[in-house]
């Protein structure tokens, strides 16, 4: 890895931290970035599944999930980790995403007081797979023109004056994050900017230190020189002496220990960062100033010196050749009167010569010479997909199944009774609809929900009836009132017709059947009823649609499969309440002998 | 902070506290008190537990941080002749002690306050070991010797046996390694025994989140008794939240004749811990000439090693601190309010202008005109003050929203007649120091 970032890097963030997360999205824009640079972001404690950032002026939307494992699953490319966790958190974080093997190649930690002991575990465990982590105690590092932490560089407008838009010729490692911005500032009043530059943290155990990155700016080919700021306290600047005098780093290096005040201060003063105390005579900032001096680095006078060095060594680059002049790269500008949205619509659009669904005009969809049946439309406008005809067919299927049950049933009842008090089509059909739920239609989606369940946790038949009663519900979509093994219902045995026609597989029926023979021994109208069979188909067709386990729970949890039975039923209640407006029948009063009064008579 | 030291004391607690999970094998008494005068001796003697204070003959020593103690002879054994010190010569020779200063050989000076006093331990020199763990590097390295006492110091390469220990190193290992490179000079009869207690020894500090932690001597008595003679603890505090438990409540004194923190530094350090801000201030030397108040921790650094550099002279630089984070406008004009009230109490000797440094690097997400409004609010009380002693400003910022902060400062300067130069991110950091310092030349 001869960079540590380019312009596809993407992150995944943890902790919603909506600044700074909109600061990286930023810097994207204007460096005119493709891809943002926030892939996912890790929210444990949100309920939320995105959450809405700029882009330049236009808004999107970046998926929220409640665990690192769950991020990266969805983003495999993302391997930089952005861990905003407290002290107390970030430790965990890290130890977790290392255990994501493969994924993660950079992990930033930016929590300052993790206890060195946990520090040091887990800067091992991070080496040991081979994964750089930047801090803790940092405002992290940038690869300028390509990938931004977070805050670092600060405002835009720094960003842009410091030249950090754009690659330079400059590899930048310091301690301080406050002063990597002042380095930046110098480098670009003084040279032409920096190609790559990380802030290692302020904290007495860091993950890669100075060696570990200017090792990798020496192999970085937009690296012409590099520069070290030092500190205080610690030997790793011995370690890049060390390099330099057995040629593993040929580059030139600029270098500065601060704190050189130290040496007129016995003891006591704590002089910065939790790293920056001198524990011997060639930890001080002066041993390793002239250490590194008598090593070959370029070390100044005093740090006030150090834009002079900076402009003597680029110019001598710049006339050895080694350097180019660089040619400004356009800036895009970022409207400063950008509005957040409050809606959100991801299906349709009104907005052009002609609404679309998903982006197809309706025209296009309409009529049946466009080849787009209902279904096609159902799995565009609910789905965002157009489905394969099997599956459109499917739909339209489970509709026409599901379109009336007769009047009996309590939401044809509600819905005739609305209509003969007089009250009109809408009224009426949503007197019926408010029936449907747990008791009325709404097995479908448990009965996907469990069955999916037993199938994927390889239950047995008995197994899965020993779960189910140990959750102490009956089971959903088993069982009939009149129907039964020797009174098959009809319905059921088309729709068994159809998917073996029809459908790829359907892994879950199969299973949902082999139930059925254990709850049919026991009792011959234990059938897998209507509900249950279109529940468990739905999880077969999205299964063999290619949707992730993930997405498919969010549309159970969502309702999707309800909804299918509360569309369908629409058909048939409006059926019902035409029925009873050409009737004309009076008002409906119930009649007393049909009701048993029990009446506590109280005192008065 | 993260590495702070613990008195003899509290450590010896935390090994009494922990001692049979970690050392079951061996027996450990701890009778130790912690006093802070003879009468507090006296009355200790007289609670249920402490008789052996009364029945033993004892050793007192100060117990503040400071080592090498028998050198600079505040280790009390002996009143004629050595292990006869009774409880009433050990109170009064406490009381003796905290009547006048003391100088140690190190040249650190101040007065005694904690003593801690222990049973005289009559042993010979053959059953004196020493130990000790600590951090190098990355790694955790564990020191044995056979040999104890102050002397371990001098030949420490040819005496001692260091074991590292990779952070990440599984018990098993730990004990095999520790076992293969015990010193080969440890007795037969004390073998096995002062290996077990090494590892023992390491898992404690190690579990307990010690940076280091020194038994010197460690005393090998009959039965697996151990007699801890002499120990030097710090805690890795960062750790703290973990070890509430394991730790209990534990104190950090400073150390032994560093200046109590003056009124106005206790100000500052409070008001820090109340704030999610950061605010540090230490005085170098009241009466200099050059006060500081920097915004961000690297670059209050720099500045004073600019200060120290270009000026010469260090005793020039009277202040060292920062403030950053995010400081409230109150905040900052509090910090700005205790600087400026300590720059005007003195004039300078020479009858020289005094400079005030307001300096900073460029802000990641610091707002400067926030910040600079509290600094105006305090100018505005001071101004009087500072055209009496004779102030010139020098102001350097960057950062969100600098462009309005410095023009604002630069404002109420003129409008109070005070010396200000401002400049922002196109002057090097450090330069204003220059700049100052050039002025007076002239």
């Amino acid at each position: 890895m001869s960079r540590l970032f380019t312009k596809d890097t993407q992150a995944i963030f943890w902790n919603n931290n909506r600044s700074a997360i909109q600061r990286m999205l930023d810097y994207d824009y204007t460096i005119e970035r493709k891809l943002p640079s926030i892939a996912a972001i890790v929210a444990p404690t949100s309920t939320a599944k995105f959450d809405k950032f700029f882009f330049g002026n236009a808004e999107i939307m970046i998926p929220l999930y409640r665990s690192t494992a769950e991020a990266a699953e969805a983003f495999p490319g993302a391997d930089v980790l952005l861990n905003f966790g407290s002290f107390r958190t970030a430790y965990d974080v890290v130890m977790e995403a290392i255990e994501l093997d493969g994924q993660f190649k950079t992990i930033m930690v930016t929590a300052e007081g993790i206890p060195e002991r946990r520090a040091r575990t887990m800067n091992q465990a991070a080496r040991d797979k081979g994964v750089t982590v930047i801090g803790p105690a940092t405002v992290g590092a940038i690869a300028p023109g390509a990938f931004k932490i977070a805050n670092i560089g600060g405002t835009m407008e720094n960003i842009i004056n410091s030249k950090l838009n754009r690659c330079g010729s400059c590899g930048l490692v310091t301690r301080s994050g406050g002063l990597f911005n002042e380095m930046s500032n110098i480098i670009s009043l003084n040279a032409d900017g920096i190609a790559e530059g990380v802030a290692i943290g302020g904290d007495r155990f860091v993950g890669s230190v100075f060696i570990d990155n200017l090792l990798r700016m020496e192999s970085n080919p937009d690296v012409k020189y590099m520069i070290l700021l030092g500190e205080v306290g610690g030997t790793e600047e011995y370690k890049v002496i060390e390099a330099v005098k057995s040629g593993k780093i040929k580059k030139p290096i600029i270098a500065w220990c601060i704190g050189t005040i130290a040496k007129h201060f016995e003891s006591g003063v704590q002089f910065g960062h939790a790293g920056a105390s001198a524990n011997a005579d060639r930890e001080t900032a002066e041993a390793k100033n002239i250490a590194m001096s008598e090593a070959g680095f370029f070390v100044p006078d005093s740090f006030n010196d150090i834009p002079a060095t900076i402009h003597k060594v680029y110019e001598d680059l710049l006339a050895k050749g080694v350097i180019k002049e660089i040619k400004e790269p356009n800036v895009r500008e970022i409207s400063n009167t950008r509005k957040a949205r409050n809606f959100i619509c991801t299906i349709s659009d009104d907005r052009g010569e002609e609404a679309t669904y998903c982006g197809i005009p309706i025209s296009k969809v309409a009529t049946p010479d466009t080849g787009y049946t209902l279904g096609d439309v159902m799995s565009i406008l609910w789905f965002k997909k157009r489905y394969p005809r099997w599956a459109v067919d499917f739909i339209e299927t489970v509709l026409k199944t599901v379109a009336d049950h007769g009047p009996a049933v309590s939401g044809a009842h509600n819905a005739k009774v609305t209509a003969r008090a007089g009250k009109d089509v809408v009224s009426s059909l949503i007197a019926g609809l408010l029936t449907i739920g747990p008791r009325f239609g709404g097995a479908i989606d448990n009965a996907a929900k469990y069955f999916k369940y037993g199938f994927d946790n390889n239950l047995s038949p008995k197994e899965f009836l020993k779960y189910m009663k140990k959750q102490g519900i009956p089971i959903p979509g088993i069982g009939h009132r009149i129907k039964s093994v020797r009174n098959p219902d009809l319905r059921i045995s088309s729709l068994k017709k159809f998917v073996s026609e029809n459908f790829p597989s359907s892994p879950i029926l199969q299973y949902a059947l082999e139930v059925e023979k254990e709850t049919t021994s026991k009792k011959d109208n234990l059938i897998l009823n209507v509900d249950g069979t279109i529940g468990v188909l739905m999880v077969d067709m999205w299964r063999e649609l290619g949707y992730s386990d993930v997405e498919i729970d969010t549309f159970i949890e969502a309702g999707a499969l309800n909804a299918f039975f509360i569309l369908g039923r629409c058909i048939g209640f409006i059926g019902h309440i035409l029925d009873e407006k050409r009737l004309n029948m009076p008002m409906y009063r119930h009649p007393w002998d049909d009701i048993l009064y029990d009446v506590e008579q109280l005192e008065y | 902070m993260a590495q702070r030291a613990i008195r003899e004391y509290d450590g010896k607690a935390l090994f009494s506290k922990h001692w049979e999970k970690y050392f079951s094998g061996f027996q450990y008494g701890f009778k130790s008190v912690l006093v802070s005068s003879g009468d507090e001796l006296r009355k200790k003697a007289n609670e249920h537990g402490f008789e052996w204070l009364k029945q033993e003959t004892l050793v007192a020593k100060p117990d503040m941080l400071f080592g090498k103690r028998g050198k600079n002879g505040l280790v009390l054994f002996k009143d004629k002749k050595p292990g006869d010190v009774s409880l009433e010569v050990a109170a009064s020779w406490i009381d003796e002690q905290i009547s006048h200063p003391t100088t140690l050989l190190s040249g650190q000076h101040g007065t005694l306050t904690h003593f801690i006093i222990e049973p005289f331990t009559p042993h010979s020199e053959e059953q004196e070991y020493y130990i000790s763990a600590t951090t190098v590097g990355e790694d955790d390295v564990l020191y044995m010797s056979t040999e104890g006492g102050m002397e371990v110091e001098d030949g420490w390469e040819e005496k001692v046996t260091e074991v590292v220990i990779p952070i990440n190193m599984q018990d098993a290992n730990i004990d095999h390694l520790v076992r293969a490179n015990a010193p080969v000079d440890l007795p037969a009869d004390k073998k096995e025994a002062f290996i077990s207690f090494a590892i023992d020894f390491f898992r404690f500090y190690r579990d307990l989140n010690f940076a280091y932690l020194e038994i010197n001597p460690l005393v090998m008595l009959e039965q697996n008794e151990m007699a801890i003679l002499d120990l030097v603890a710090r805690l890795d505090d960062t750790a703290g939240y973990l070890m509430l438990e394991d730790w209990g409540k534990i104190e950090y004194p400073t150390a032994f004749g560093m200046e109590d923190q003056s009124t106005e530094e206790k100000a500052i350090s409070d008001a820090d811990a109340k704030s999610g801000a950061s605010l540090k201030l230490t005085i170098l030397n009241p009466m200099g000439r050059i006060w500081t108040m920097v915004a961000g921790g690297g670059a209050s650094v720099v500045y004073a090693d600019t200060i120290a550099d270009l000026s010469g002279n260090v005793s020039e630089l009277a202040n060292y601190g920062e403030y950053s984070g995010g400081p409230t406008t109150d905040e900052t004009k509090f910090y700005a309010d205790t600087i400026f009230d300590l720059m005007t109490r003195f004039k300078d000797p020479k009858g020289r202008d005094k400079i005030l440094i307001i300096g900073g690097a460029i802000a990641n997400f610091t707002d400067v005109a926030k910040t600079f409004t509290g600094i105006i609010q305090s100018l505005e009380e001071y101004a009087q003050k500072f055209k009496k002693i004779g102030v010139k400003i020098y102001v350097r910022r960057g950062g969100p929203n600098y462009k309005k902060g410095l023009k604002d400062i630069k404002e109420a300067a003129d409008r109070l007649g005070l010396y200000m130069e401002v400049y922002g991110p196109q002057t090097h950091v450090t330069d204003i120091v220059r700049m100052s310092l050039a002025k007076e030349e002239k």
